[in-house]
Formats: C-alpha cells, sequence, structure tokens
C-alpha cells in the first residue's frame, strides 16, 4: 500500500503546490496539510477507485476554494478565467470545430473551468483575419485596374472589432437573461454560468478563422461554399450545446430561443461576407448600397 | 548563484536590485562611487545624466538586436525606448496615402494605441497565465523589441522612395517578414522563460499576433504621390 500510495501522492502534492503558489503562498501550508491529514485517512482504508476520486474532487476544491474567496475587482478573480494548459485550449479549439451529435461543448471540453483566453484571442485573431484578408481580397479584385490606387483600409480593423467583440459579449448576456428567466419559470435541469456560456460562443467563432482566410481567393462560389460550412459547423455546436438547457421548456420558446441563436449567427457571418468582402463585380455604387445595408443588421446585433 | 558564492561582497546586490527596480540604472554607471550615488549625481553636468540615460537605452537597443542576455532587459526596465520607437514608428506611417477617402492609412493616434494598449493587453495576459514577469518589465521587453520593425519601416520608405512596383513590394515583404520574426523571436527569448512550460504556446501567441500586425501596418504603407 505504501508504495503505490507514494509516487500518486508526490505526484498530487506537486500540482496543488504549483497552483496554490500563483494564488496566495501563504496559506499553502494550512490547506496541503488538511489535505494531506484527509488522505492518510482515506488510505488507511482505502480502495484505489475511492481514493482517486476523493483527491480528484479534493484538486477541484483546491481549483476554486481561494479564487471564489476572492472579490471581482481584485486581480486573482480574473486569474482563474485564465487558468488553462496549452492542450486544452487546443483540445477546445478542435472540439469547438467538430460538432458530434450528442456530445455538449461545455460538458466535454469546459467543464467547471470556462476561461477568457481562448473567446479573447480567438476574437482578436478574428478581427485582424477578417480586415486583413478582407483588404488582400480588395486588392486582388482591383489588380491590374489602371486607375486604381492600394489602399491600407485601416478602418475595417475598427469596425470588424466592433461587431466581432459586441457578438462575441452582448449575445451571450442576453443568452443567459433568457435562460435565466425561463430557469425561473420552468425547472430546466441544465444551467449554464455566464461564462461558460461567453466561453461556448467564442470557441465557436474559431472555425471562422480558416474561412475568412479562404475568402481572400477571389471566387464567389467558393467564399459562399466555406460560409456555409462554417456556419454549420458553429451552427450546430451552438445548437447541441444550448439545446439541454431549453429542452424541458416549452417547444415553442425552446425552438425560438434556438432559431434566435442560428439567425444571429447567419447574420454575423453573412454580414462580414457581404460587408467586407465585395463580389468582384461591382463598382464604386454597389460597394455602397451594400454598406447601407449591413450596418443596420450589425446594430440589431 | 556560484557568482554570488565566489564574491561575497556582492552577494546581497540581486536582491536589492529587485526590490528597488529602479535605482539599478544609477548604480550601474557609477560602480566607482556607489556609497554617495544619490549626492553625486547632483553636481554633474546635465549632459552627463542625459548620456548615462541615453547609453542604458542603446544598451537595451543591442540586447534586442543580440537577444541573448536575457537578464538584461528584464532588470533595469525603462520605457523611454519603447516610447522613442513607438513615435517614430507612428510618425513615420504619416503622410501616407491620406486622400480624400477616409479609409487610409492608420492615423497616428491608431498607431500609438495599438502599441500601448496591445502591449498592455499581452502582459495582462501573461500575469493572468501566471507568469512571474513584472508589468512594467514585460511592457519594457515588448515596447524595445519594435525595433526591428521601426527599423525595417525606415527603409521601407527609402526603398518606397525609389520607386513602388514589383520588385519594390517583394524587397519590402521580405524586409516585414524578416523584422517581423526578428522581433517576435527577441521577445520570445525573453518573455518565455517567466511562463510555466505547459502555458508558452499561449503567451507567445499573442505576441505572435501584436507583431503581425505592426508588421501589417508597415507593409501596406504606401506615401501620397
Amino acid at each position: 500500500m505504501a508504495t503505490t500510495k507514494d509516487p500518486f501522492e508526490f505526484q498530487e502534492f506537486e500540482e496543488a503546490e504549483s497552483l496554490l503558489e500563483e494564488n496566495r503562498g501563504s496559506t499553502t501550508i494550512n490547506i496541503e496539510d488538511v489535505k494531506e491529514s484527509q488522505k492518510q485517512k482515506r488510505s488507511l482504508g482505502g480502495d484505489e477507485d475511492e481514493e482517486y476520486l476523493l483527491t480528484n474532487d479534493d484538486k477541484a476544491k483546491l481549483l476554486s476554494g481561494p479564487s471564489k474567496n476572492a472579490p471581482i475587482w481584485s486581480f486573482e478573480y480574473y486569474q482563474k478565467f485564465f487558468d488553462v494548459d496549452t492542450h486544452q485550449v487546443r483540445s477546445r479549439i478542435i472540439g469547438s470545430v467538430l460538432p458530434w451529435p450528442g456530445k455538449n461543448f461545455i460538458d466535454l471540453h469546459v467543464g467547471r473551468n470556462p476561461d477568457l483566453y481562448g473567446p479573447f484571442w480567438i476574437c482578436a485573431t478574428l478581427v485582424f483575419a477578417i480586415a486583413i484578408s478582407g483588404n488582400i481580397a480588395n486588392f486582388l479584385v482591383h489588380l491590374g485596374k489602371p486607375n486604381y490606387k492600394y489602399v491600407p483600409e485601416f478602418r475595417k480593423v475598427t469596425i470588424a472589432a466592433t461587431a466581432i467583440y459586441c457578438y462575441a459579449w452582448l449575445v451571450p448576456l442576453a443568452l443567459w437573461g433568457v435562460l435565466l428567466w425561463r430557469n425561473n419559470k420552468v425547472l430546466n435541469l441544465v444551467s449554464y454560468s455566464f461564462m461558460e456560456i461567453v466561453c461556448a460562443y467564442g470557441y465557436s467563432l474559431a472555425i471562422y478563422i480558416p474561412a475568412v482566410v479562404l475568402w481572400i481567393i477571389p471566387s464567389e462560389g467558393l467564399r459562399w461554399c466555406s460560409v456555409v460550412v462554417a456556419l454549420c459547423l458553429s451552427g450546430s455546436v451552438l445548437l447541441l450545446t444550448f439545446w439541454p438547457a431549453v429542452r424541458d421548456d416549452n417547444l415553442r420558446v425552446s425552438i425560438a430561443i434556438m432559431s434566435a441563436i442560428v439567425v444571429l449567427n447567419v447574420l454575423l457571418a453573412v454580414g462580414s461576407k457581404m460587408y467586407f468582402f465585395s463580389s468582384p463585380e461591382p463598382v464604386h455604387q454597389a460597394n455602397n448600397s451594400s454598406v447601407v445595408m449591413t450596418i443596420p443588421a450589425k446594430a440589431s446585433n | 548563484m556560484s557568482d554570488a558564492d565566489s564574491r561575497p561582497f556582492f552577494s546581497a546586490l540581486p536582491e536589492v536590485s529587485v526590490s528597488e527596480e529602479v535605482r539599478v540604472e544609477g548604480n550601474i554607471s557609477m560602480a566607482s562611487a556607489p556609497k554617495d550615488d544619490g549626492f553625486s549625481t547632483l553636481d554633474e553636468p546635465v549632459r552627463d545624466t542625459v548620456l548615462r540615460d541615453l547609453r542604458a537605452v542603446g544598451t537595451k537597443f543591442v540586447h534586442v538586436l543580440y537577444p541573448k542576455q536575457s537578464q538584461a532587459l528584464l532588470r533595469d526596465w525603462d520605457l523611454w525606448g519603447p516610447l522613442l520607437l513607438c513615435v517614430t514608428l507612428a510618425l513615420l506611417l504619416q503622410g501616407g496615402s491620406v486622400d480624400s477617402r477616409e479609409d487610409g492609412g492608420p492615423q497616428f493616434a491608431e498607431v500609438f494605441v495599438i502599441v500601448w494598449f496591445g502591449s498592455v493587453v499581452i502582459t495582462l495576459n501573461s500575469k493572468l497565465l501566471g507568469g512571474t514577469i513584472s508589468f512594467f518589465q514585460s511592457l519594457c521587453v515588448l515596447g524595445y523589441c519594435v525595433m526591428p520593425l521601426t527599423v525595417a519601416l525606415v527603409v521601407c520608405r527609402l526603398v518606397l522612395l525609389g520607386g513602388s512596383g514589383t520588385a519594390s513590394f517583394v524587397v519590402r515583404l521580405v524586409l516585414v517578414s524578416a523584422s517581423f520574426g526578428w522581433s517576435t523571436f527577441a521577445s520570445t527569448a525573453f518573455l518565455a522563460d517567466s511562463q510555466p512550460p505547459n502555458r508558452k504556446a499561449l503567451v507567445v501567441y499573442p505576441v505572435f499576433l501584436f507583431y503581425f500586425v505592426i508588421g501589417w501596418m508597415i507593409l501596406t504603407f504606401s506615401p501620397a504621390q
């Protein structure tokens, strides 16, 4: 028993230590002492499985323990939203672009540890990807025209940033409010926190980054193809994730919520396609009319 | 550590310099009289004071060019170099294709905000991920590592004087890509050590994006005719 316990204990110990020392070094000894004594107590009559479950539980408690106490204005409070490793972020991105029937993104990949790293940097990447590839596409369209003068169109960065960050933050806020309201009326089995919804929405934008880079190629068919593919992937991830939260509700309400999610997603994708990537044929006037059409659509986001 | 053991006289120095980061800069160049350092700078000519600070900034530029001694930029940070580089960058990006149309290149304030806001966000990101580096040290490193890109912009403007055909674009593309790689490599060499090993990629990616955007602004700069 002692030989099997020792390496296991050492590993656990070090992990917990490294987690703790970021937050507060002063209480480290205290918490670990409690944990160790608990563990020793348990391992006396210990079954391996049971012990594993317990230590896992302990770890979860340790993880959430110090940060839960931290007030909202402190640095530690926000540190818990950046408590991810490289492989976790990679698996979340992969999970967000590969919807699988019956697999819930939040349950499967996020767990009880929603992060803000992914949503923030995926949005930032998408903003610059849209602005830069929109500019390159515009350049390729006009390439060879005699009186065309290249302009960097830096304004696109600002517009893309506004649209995408609004989508990634305001839509989850609204969805969270609606889910909260419905939860008061009907008891749903699954409920998500605000951070979990933001996390799911942020990661669901990841598929648009390669799609937007593909839009550089000046072929309308290919562009619409990639829009549809990206829409299907990201939309179905969102639907599969949020369907369990509204399943127990009135059928009409749950369908309304689901279709609102899809419509907003379509608005974002089609709006950015129409606004940032003008099609090859139209000249200046057609470009202007598409601007007028898509700006109200974005405002409603 | 072995260095400190062999010279017990200086063994307390690193601790002092870590806790009082601001003072270090003065101590280094006034090594001959470390005791009355605070007084001796009073009656020195202004020229010496300015030159000493300029020398400190120049030394850090050299460290960015040869990103090997990873401690020099971190121990005694200053924000003069980043300010200088950022203003140069923003000024040189002016006078570009500001036509009557509004969608020209970035304005002065936009460049300024992107550089400073970007490095603050990257620093916060690395702190939140659990980095051990201090806030201003990270700002200092990120700001100084813009230098290759600023140099690239100066050369690009000279190249653009010669003309703006395909050949000039290829030259500028190569220049900007090289200096972008250099900036990313240099800042990674300084910053990556302060992170837990399983999170290095998460810290390096925003840095990559930051320099990529600056590189893009430089590459797309086209002067007014």
